[in-house]
């Protein structure tokens, strides 16, 4: 019988078995951001084993409250800021170096195929872009992750989406996403990893495939994962090209050995035809509620946000300033775009990006995660609909009493424009 | 510790920690599936760093008919009895927390988003799952006030309401769910083995 990539992960990693079907893992990345980690770093002091397993593997930063807004998201800060200078972990990222972890960390080159990776963080199976077992953890799982380097995982079952077709005008790796979470239900993937496949991700950017992975979560997937190819090899190049000699051939080999195999078994297998999808966004509180564009025009909205670590990267930004260059927000709308590290903020500044943005009425914030969740820079007040390329509707995600239409970056700059949600084809000449 | 940061769990240091819970109690019904963790504990909370300070926001973005989550219902109870997905969402810990802290160890539902049973699990706590036939049986009772007995080793919940009315259910949990169950939580697990 053939292995799915994730099975391949789990047999290289697994450390014990302590019961059948419970597997411990040994892990190659523990990733810690200010909101989940201090309690963590907190009960390892109450327990007097303030140690990390391994300083190398640790990534921290400071991203959901940044700068800090008040004396907690302070502490917060001061708590990971103190733990990382004090154990030495190198690759902390602070004020003037931050960003939104699960783009930061993938642009610094972290991850790797076939590596084990968890964070405190829902939204860590943005990673498995990279052909990872990427998964989100609570406190307690990071906590035993920072001390001893494990985590324990039922062994999950698969299912692959194979998505083929021709990809619309209009139509982004934010529409096709949703369209599969519409399809699975938000508790379709429970227990499983979701292995996208199929020749559209494989023409998909790594941009597009850290957005998709980054969405299996509101499917209840463990893990999304992607196959790791020439795309993924292009991007991690400046990481790797040492340890392989300066031989992408050969670098692209050692990658196709955590391909599924073609006997692999799946929970499942769901194929997605893209080319009559349409624009997309979702209405009411669950991300699996999600119905064409052109039937929500009638949502009016107040804010519109473009960032966070499903849809802040430069490609995103991108794709927003085409429509919105030479246009104006909407009277009444807010808009808000936050660039989801420095370097896209830098980018996007040299290319004239934030220009446009700034031209049409929109403020430009720091790298932060910020408002995608109610926490700072851009909270809804009660009875108002913000246009987001987040990840999240649930009630008051975004602020008490606030809805949150999730859509693409370019659907969420037609909907500034127009004032409620917009189809953003009309704008793509 | 470098800095002046207090350690939240100062005040824990003085006092013996009870390291397994207890089980069982009255029961609050929430009847709804795919309750999320934003409902649990909504993100501006998330800034605490002491469990105990999470107590007064349990559940508070929740709206169900006849639910007040300051109400004597949610005050009194020991056990939530749900339908399915329950604890969807975000990875945050201060969901299980924030129910731990009320002194609601034991979750029974159709079934949990995968981080949330985890972290139940992690902290000590039961999220038990039970087939949607059964959770219905049990909801039959909710017009009355509930109380659930817990048998962890016979694995069977005895629900009782006030009018005289009775349902027992059997359960399972996995081998590890139980031993972190057992143990108190994984730290203490993975610290003894590993």
């Amino acid at each position: 019988m053939g292995k799915t990539i994730t099975e391949k992960i789990f047999d290289t990693h697994l450390k014990d078995e302590p019961f059948a079907g419970t597997k411990i893992l040994s892990l190659d990345v523990v990733m810690c951001h200010e909101i989940t980690t201090p309690i963590a770093i907190a009960d390892l002091e109450w327990r007097k084993k303030d140690r990390v397993f391994d300083s190398s593997k640790i990534k921290a930063v400071i991203d959901h409250v940044t700068p800090a807004k008040d004396t907690k998201t302070a502490v917060q800060g001061k708590m990971l800021r103190d733990w990382a200078t004090r154990h030495g972990i190198k690759d902390f990222f602070d004020i003037g170096s931050n960003g939104v972890c699960h783009a930061i960390f993938p642009e610094k080159g972290f991850i790797r195929p076939g590596y084990t990776v968890i964070m405190g963080d829902s939204h860590t199976c943005t990673h498995g872009a990279f052909g990872a077992f990427a998964a989100g953890v609570g406190t307690t799982d990071l906590e035993v992750g920072i001390l001893k380097g494990v985590c324990a995982f039922r062994q999950p079952r698969t299912i692959r989406v194979d998505v083929v077709g021709t990809m619309p005008k209009g139509v982004y790796a934010k529409d096709v996403i949703l369209e599969i979470i519409r399809q699975l239900t938000v508790n379709g993937a429970t227990d499983c990893v979701i292995e996208f496949n199929g020749p559209i991700i494989g023409q998909f950017d790594m941009d597009e495939r850290m957005t998709i992975c980054n969405m299996a979560i509101e499917a209840g997937g463990t893990c999304g994962v992607c196959l790791p190819d020439e795309k993924t090899l292009e991007y991690l190049w400046p990481f790797i090209a040492e340890e392989y000699g300066n031989d992408k051939a050969k670098a692209l080999e050692a990658f196709k050995k955590w391909h599924s195999d073609p006997d692999a078994e799946y929970e499942k297998v769901v194929t997605i035809d893209v080319s009559a999808l349409e624009p997309v966004a979702t209405v009411e509180y669950k991300p699996d509620q999600v119905k064409p564009i052109t039937s929500l025009v009638d949502c009016k909205i107040d804010q519109v946000y473009i960032g966070s670590c499903t849809n802040g990267r430069l490609s995103d930004l991108h794709e927003a300033a085409k429509v919105l260059k030479g246009r104006k927000l909407a009277a009444g709308v807010r808009g808000i775009v936050s660039p989801a590290t420095p370097k896209i903020f830098d980018e996007a500044m040299a290319d004239g990006t934030l220009a446009v943005f700034r031209e049409a009425g929109f403020c430009v914030t720091n790298p932060t995660c910020g408002a995608c969740l109610g926490m700072s820079n851009g909270v809804l007040a009660p009875g108002e609909a913000a246009a987001a390329t987040t990840n999240r509707n649930f009630s008051g995600r975004m602020g008490k009493g606030g809805m949150v239409h999730l859509m693409s970056p370019a659907s969420a700059a037609a909907s500034g424009i127009e004032g409620h949600v917009a189809d953003p084809r009309p704008y793509l000449g | 510790m470098t800095g002046n940061c207090k350690n939240p769990r100062e005040n824990e240091l003085k006092e013996e920690r009870v390291m397994k819970k207890e089980f069982g109690g009255p029961v609050l019904f929430l009847d709804r599936s795919d309750i999320n963790t934003d409902e649990i504990i909504p993100a501006k909370y998330l800034t605490e760093v002491e469990k105990a300070a999470l107590k007064p926001y349990v559940l508070e973005d929740l709206t169900l008919p006849g639910f007040d989550p300051k109400g004597e219902k949610m005050q009194q109870a020991k056990v939530i009895v749900t339908r399915a997905n329950f604890g969807c969402g975000s990875s945050r810990e201060h969901a299980p927390w924030v129910l731990e802290v009320n002194d609601i160890t034991l979750v029974v539902a159709e079934g949990y988003a995968r981080i949330f049973r985890q972290n139940m699990f992690n902290c000590g706590m039961m999220a038990v799952e039970l087939p949607a036939g059964e959770i219905e049986k049990i909801f039959k009772l909710a017009d009355a006030d509930v109380t659930c007995a817990v048998d962890f080793a016979g694995k069977t919940l005895a629900f009782s309401a006030a009018d005289g009315r009775k349902e027992t259910v059997t359960f399972t949990l996995t081998e590890f769910d139980a031993a972190l169950v057992e143990s108190g939580g994984w730290v203490e697990f993975a610290d003894a083995r590993y």
